[in-house]
C-alpha cells in the first residue's frame, strides 16, 4: 500500500479557496443533461402524460374518440371484474412474495453451511431461475393436465385421487403460486446467501460465550443483520409478482372463468382483446398509483431496516 | 351414423351437388377447360412485390409452400408472415386502424372479424375484380366456391371483401370402441347425446362420456352450436340478443349437464387442445368440436385411437338440425397500391389445386366444391369415407354459430364466464341473464357510429 501526501493547497477549505474563476457555468452544464432529459421525457414522461390523457377518453380502436372526463374511472369502480381482478392481484402477490421469501431464506441458511456437494446442489437449486418463464409455463401446463399430467400420476402412486390443479377455480391461484415458488425461490436464496456471506463472526462468538443457542443466534443476530437483504428480495419479488403476466396467461389465461384474472390479465383483455384503449388506460393509471404507494411503503420499510452503525 | 354411403363417385357427386343446393358448398360447375388459361396474362404485374399477413396454421403452410410457384408464374414476389391466431387478430386490428397497413393481403377469421372488417372498411370489394376478365383467370371459376361459404363471407351491403377459402363444421367425434363395448348407438338427438354420455361415463376407468371446451371464451361455440338445435342463433337477424331466451337456457343446461356430469375432471379449463388430447388418448367417448381438428386423431405417433374414431354429424336439437359453421377468408387491404397483384395472389392460393392440397393434407375443409369431387384423393385419404360423409352432410345443414356482430370477442368473453360458472354448478338461467345484461350495452354501443 502506498501513502500519498496531498499538497497543502488542496487541503484549503472551499471558503478559503481563491476565486480563480467566478464565471457561472450553470447554463452550459444544462446542455450536457439535455440528451438524457429528452430521452426521459420521450420514453417515460410523454407516454405517461399520454396515458393519463387517454384515460379521459372513450376510444376503441377502429371507432371514434370522445372526451369523457373521469367516466372511465367511475365505470371501473362499478366493474365487478375489475374489483375481482384487484383482489386476485393482491392475493397472488402476497403468496408470491411471502412463500419464496420463507423458502428462499431457509434454503440460504442451509446452503450457508458447509456440507459435501454443496456447490453442486446449490447450482441445481438455482437452475429453475434460469429457465424462460413461457417455457416453464408450458411445461407446467402439461404437468397439471388432470388426466394425462405427471402430477396426478405421482399422486396416484401414493393413493391420492386426481386433483384439478389449475382447472378448478378454487385451486388455480395456489397452483400458480406453486410455479412461482419453484421458479423464484432460488433468486431469494441467492440474495439472502449474499447477505449471510458478509456477516461478521464476532457477534456469534460473543453470543456463544453468553450461552446463546442456535435459535437465539438466528433470531437475535442473523435475522436482524440479514434483514436488509431480505428487504431487497421483498422489493424485487413484489415488483415481479405485481407485474406477473406471462405465466398466468400461458397456463390459465385468467381462468377458469375469471378465477385467476389479475389486473394485468384484465388490462390485456381490455386493451388487446376488446381494444378499449381509454378504459385500459384508466386501469393503467390506477395500477400505477397502487404501485407507487406500495413502492413508497417498501422503500420506507427498507430504510428502517438498514443497519445502525 | 346410419346414413353411411359407399365411397362411389356417384355418391360423392351427389353429395357435393347437394351441398351446392343447400348453399353450403356450392354448385357442380367445376372443372372448366384450362384452354383459356393460355390467353390470360399472369405476368402482367411482374416485378411487383406484395406483403401478406397470415394466421399460423397448416393452411398458411400450404400457401407459403406455393409462393415459389406463384412467383415463377407471375413474376410477383411474395413476402408473407404467419402470426399466431390471437396476435394476428390484434395486428390486423391495429394496422387496419392506422389506415396504412404494412400488408397488401390479410387472412381473417370470418366468425370473429367479419363485421369488424366491414365497419373499419379494411378490405377492397373483390366483386369488380372477379368480374374483370383482364384480372381474373378464366379457370378461376368463382361459382365453384360454395354458395354457403360465399354468403358467410359476404357483408350486409353485398360487398365481398374476403374470399372464403376454409370452412369448419362442428360435429361429434366419437370413440367407436367405447361405444361398442357398452352397446351404445350414436345419438340421434342432442338430448340422446346426454343420455349416451351418461352411459359411457366411467370415471373409475378414467373415461369421460363427453368432452368439450370449458375454458372461458373458447367454450361459447359449443353452447352456440347447441343453441342452433333450437332453430335460433344467439342473436336475431335484427341484432337482438337471444341469449337469455328459454331456448338459449335449454342449450346452456345441456352444456352444463354434458360437461359437469359426464365431462373429465378439470374440463372447465379445457380449450380444444386439451379436449383433443383427452379424446386422442381414449379418455373420452365423444367430443363436440370442429372437423378441422381431425388430423392428429388418425396419426399413430400421437393418437391411441387410430382407426377407432367415428365422425358423426351434430345431432338435431328439439326444433332444428344444424352444424355450427366457422370459416376463414382472405382479402386485399383497401389502402394497398398493389391490389391487382394481390388479387392474382389470392386467385392462385385459392385455386382448385391448392384447395385440393388442403383436403389432401387434412388441413381443413376447402370452400371450393370441386375439391370434394376428387374421388382419388378421398379414397386415398387416411380419414376414411365416414369423415367425408360427415363433412358433406354437415355442410348441408351448416349455419353460422357465432353472432355476426362487431364485439365477438367480448361476446365470447362475457358468455364464456357464464358457461364456466355453469359448469361449476351455478344456475344457468341466472348466469345467462346476468351475462346478457352485461353484454347488451356493449353490443348497443358497437352498433353506434
Amino acid at each position: 500500500m502506498t501513502s500519498t501526501t496531498l499538497p497543502a493547497s488542496s487541503l484549503t477549505s472551499p471558503a478559503q479557496a481563491p476565486a480563480a474563476d467566478s464565471r457561472d457555468f450553470t447554463p452550459r452544464y444544462w446542455l450536457f443533461s439535455l440528451p438524457a432529459v429528452l430521452i426521459v421525457a420521450s420514453v417515460i414522461v410523454f407516454p405517461w402524460l399520454f396515458t393519463l390523457y387517454m384515460s379521459t377518453q372513450d376510444w376503441k380502436i377502429g371507432g371514434g374518440q370522445e372526451f369523457v372526463g373521469l367516466q372511465n374511472f367511475v365505470e371501473l369502480a362499478r366493474d365487478p371484474r375489475f374489483i375481482e381482478s384487484m383482489g386476485h392481484t393482491f392475493y397472488y402477490t402476497v403468496l408470491a412474495v411471502v412463500l419464496p421469501i420463507l423458502f428462499g431464506t431457509a434454503a440460504a441458511l442451509v446452503f450457508h453451511r458447509e456440507f459435501p456437494f454443496r456447490g453442486l446442489l446449490r447450482t441445481i437449486f438455482v437452475m429453475p431461475m434460469m429457465a424462460t418463464p413461457v417455457a416453464v409455463a408450458l411445461v407446467w401446463t402439461m404437468m397439471f393436465h388432470p388426466q394425462l399430467g405427471v402430477l396426478n400420476y405421482l399422486l396416484s402412486l401414493v393413493g391420492i385421487g386426481p386433483q384439478a390443479w389449475v382447472y378448478s377455480p378454487g385451486t388455480v391461484i395456489p397452483t400458480l403460486i406453486l410455479v412461482e415458488v419453484w421458479h423464484w425461490t432460488p433468486l431469494v436464496m441467492l440474495i439472502v446467501l449474499g447477505g449471510l456471506a458478509g456477516l461478521p463472526r464476532e457477534p456469534y462468538e460473543s453470543a456463544l460465550i453468553d450461552g446463546a443457542n442456535a435459535w437465539h443466534m438466528f433470531r437475535h443476530i442473523t435475522l436482524p443483520l440479514v434483514w436488509p437483504f431480505i428487504m431487497v428480495a421483498i422489493v424485487i419479488r413484489t415488483i415481479d409478482a405485481l407485474k406477473a403476466f406471462d405465466t398466468i396467461f400461458v397456463i390459465t389465461q385468467g381462468g377458469p372463468g375469471t378465477a385467476s384474472e389479475t389486473l394485468n390479465i384484465f388490462l390485456y383483455l381490455q386493451a388487446f382483446q376488446f381494444y378499449k384503449i381509454g378504459y385500459a388506460s384508466a386501469v393503467v393509471v390506477i395500477f400505477f398509483v397502487i404501485i407507487i404507494m406500495l413502492s413508497l411503503l417498501l422503500l420506507y420499510a427498507r430504510q428502517k431496516s438498514k443497519w445502525n452503525a | 351414423m346410419t346414413e353411411i354411403l359407399k365411397p362411389t363417385r356417384r355418391g360423392l357427386l351427389r353429395g357435393a351437388a347437394a351441398l351446392g343446393a343447400s348453399g353450403a358448398i356450392a354448385s357442380p360447375l367445376v372443372l372448366r377447360e384450362a384452354h383459356a388459361q393460355a390467353a390470360f396474362n399472369w405476368k402482367r404485374f411482374s416485378g411487383q412485390s406484395i406483403d401478406v399477413l397470415l394466421v399460423k396454421n397448416p393452411r398458411s403452410d400450404l400457401f407459403q409452400a406455393a409462393e415459389k410457384e406463384f412467383t415463377e408464374l407471375t413474376g410477383i414476389k411474395v413476402s408473407s408472415e404467419q402470426v399466431p391466431e390471437q396476435q394476428q387478430r390484434q395486428k390486423a386490428v391495429i394496422e387496419f386502424a392506422s389506415g396504412k397497413p404494412s400488408f397488401d393481403v390479410s387472412a381473417i377469421s370470418l366468425h370473429v372479424q367479419k363485421r369488424m372488417a366491414a365497419k373499419g372498411k379494411w378490405f377492397a370489394d373483390l366483386s369488380p375484380m372477379i368480374k374483370d376478365a383482364s384480372l381474373t383467370s378464366p379457370d378461376f371459376n368463382f361459382e365453384d366456391f360454395g354458395a354457403g361459404a360465399v354468403a358467410y363471407a359476404r357483408q350486409a351491403d353485398g360487398a365481398l371483401d374476403t374470399l372464403p377459402y376454409f370452412v369448419d363444421y362442428w360435429m361429434v367425434y366419437y370413440n367407436k370402441e367405447l361405444f361398442d363395448a357398452k352397446g351404445v348407438a350414436f345419438p340421434k338427438t342432442m338430448d340422446e347425446m346426454a343420455v349416451a354420455a351418461a352411459k359411457l361415463h366411467d370415471p373409475a376407468k378414467g373415461v369421460a362420456g363427453f368432452v368439450s371446451r370449458g375454458l372461458k371464451n373458447a367454450n361459447v361455440p359449443v353452447w352456440a352450436c347447441l343453441v342452433l338445435g333450437q332453430g335460433i342463433e344467439t342473436t336475431s337477424a335484427e341484432g337482438k340478443l337471444l341469449t337469455d331466451t328459454p331456448e338459449a337456457i335449454w342449450a346452456g343446461e345441456l352444456y352444463k349437464k354434458l360437461n359437469k356430469d359426464t365431462g373429465p375432471v378439470g374440463s372447465v379449463g379445457f380449450n380444444w387442445n386439451e379436449c383433443q388430447t383427452t379424446f386422442m388418448q381414449g379418455r373420452a367417448a365423444m367430443w363436440l368440436d370442429g372437423i378441422g381438428f381431425a388430423t392428429p386423431l388418425e396419426d399413430p405417433s400421437k393418437s391411441r385411437i387410430v382407426g377407432k374414431v367415428g365422425y358423426g354429424v351434430t345431432p338435431p336439437g328439439p326444433k332444428a338440425h344444424h352444424a355450427g359453421m366457422f370459416g376463414d377468408g382472405i382479402g386485399i387491404s383497401r389502402g394497398s397500391a398493389k391490389k391487382e397483384a394481390a388479387w392474382l395472389y389470392i386467385q392462385f392460393i385459392t385455386n382448385k389445386a391448392q384447395q385440393l392440397a388442403m383436403l389432401k393434407a387434412g388441413a381443413g375443409a376447402p370452400a371450393r366444391s370441386s375439391a370434394y369431387l376428387d374421388t382419388a384423393t378421398i379414397e386415398a385419404s387416411k380419414f376414411g369415407k365416414q369423415y367425408f360423409d360427415c363433412l358433406l352432410n354437415s355442410a348441408k345443414i351448416a349455419r353460422a354459430a357465432l353472432p355476426q356482430i362487431v364485439p365477438v370477442t367480448e361476446f365470447r368473453d362475457v358468455f364464456g364466464v357464464a358457461l364456466t360458472n355453469a359448469i361449476g354448478g351455478a344456475d344457468v338461467a341466472a348466469e345467462l341473464k346476468k351475462a346478457t345484461e352485461a353484454f347488451a350495452p356493449v353490443l348497443a354501443k358497437s352498433e353506434q357510429g
